[in-house]
């Protein structure tokens, strides 16, 4: 099975990747904590898209594509904005986003905690971002 | 959908969340946390039985405090947070650094 919604870039469309995704993975028969973590792995990743490589531009969008196979789920997230690669970024050592006062960087830390393997890939202006997670 | 509320409660700032937090209303919730400090509170304490999902920007917030409020003496605590919220307080370690309690009885007594 396949599930496919396409966002504008703007924060405010965050509350419906979130009903969209409480509603595929409701049919999907997953847990409530397992539901509640994919939901925010996802958010973060297409926050970050939405704010950073899109700068909030409203006319720009991000697709999400939820594919479902026996042992696993992938959240598939394609834009067209500068390219983000979560891979070039280590996770950050929290004590440090404290003393720095960083607001980022926790995100990062939830996706990639959450997820059990992320890939990316960037084409032609075309960037994939694959979020994984095994069952 | 976000609504906080703040109102004193003896010496301590209540802060009441309910909804959700995300990068699109956590200007919200640092708007409060700002207030309150500047207000002279020395104790706030955030009544997260009504908030049913708060994703790294609302996080960031809390943590963007801890520091100041060490340095200047102000608690903050946490309670009835649900436990899908809580989860995510624990996998950040946020649970280590800030004091989250099970109900405002266990808050106020500790």
């Amino acid at each position: 099975m396949k599930y496919q919604l396409k966002i504008y870039c703007k924060t405010t469309a965050l509350a419906d990747l979130r009903s969209f995704l409480q509603t595929t993975l409701n049919e999907l028969k997953l847990s409530d904590k397992d539901r509640h973590q994919l939901t925010l792995a996802v958010e973060e990743v297409c926050a970050n898209l939405i704010i950073h490589s899109h700068q909030c531009n409203g006319s720009d969008q991000i697709k999400l594509e939820v594919k479902e196979s026996p042992d696993k789920l992938i959240f598939e997230i394609t834009d067209k904005g500068k390219a983000f690669n979560l891979l070039d970024y280590e996770v950050p050592d929290l004590k440090k986003v404290i003393s720095e006062k960083r607001k980022g960087g926790l995100g990062i830390i939830l996706v990639k905690t959450i997820m059990d393997e992320i890939e990316f890939e960037s084409n032609k202006g075309k960037n994939t971002c694959r979020l994984i997670k095994w069952f | 959908m976000l609504t906080i509320e703040t109102h004193k409660e003896d010496n301590h700032d209540l802060l009441v969340i309910q909804g959700e937090i995300d990068a699109s209303n956590s200007v919200i919730l640092d708007q409060k946390m700002q207030e309150l400090t500047e207000s002279g509170s020395k104790s706030i304490l955030v009544d997260g039985s009504g908030l049913e999902y708060i994703s790294s920007a609302g996080l960031g917030v809390f943590m963007s405090y801890l520091e100041d409020f060490q340095e200047e003496g102000i608690t903050l605590k946490i309670f009835a947070l649900s436990p899908r919220v809580f989860e995510v307080f624990k996998i950040l370690g946020l649970d280590q650094l800030i004091d989250i309690y099970e109900s405002k009885k266990a808050a106020l007594e500790a």
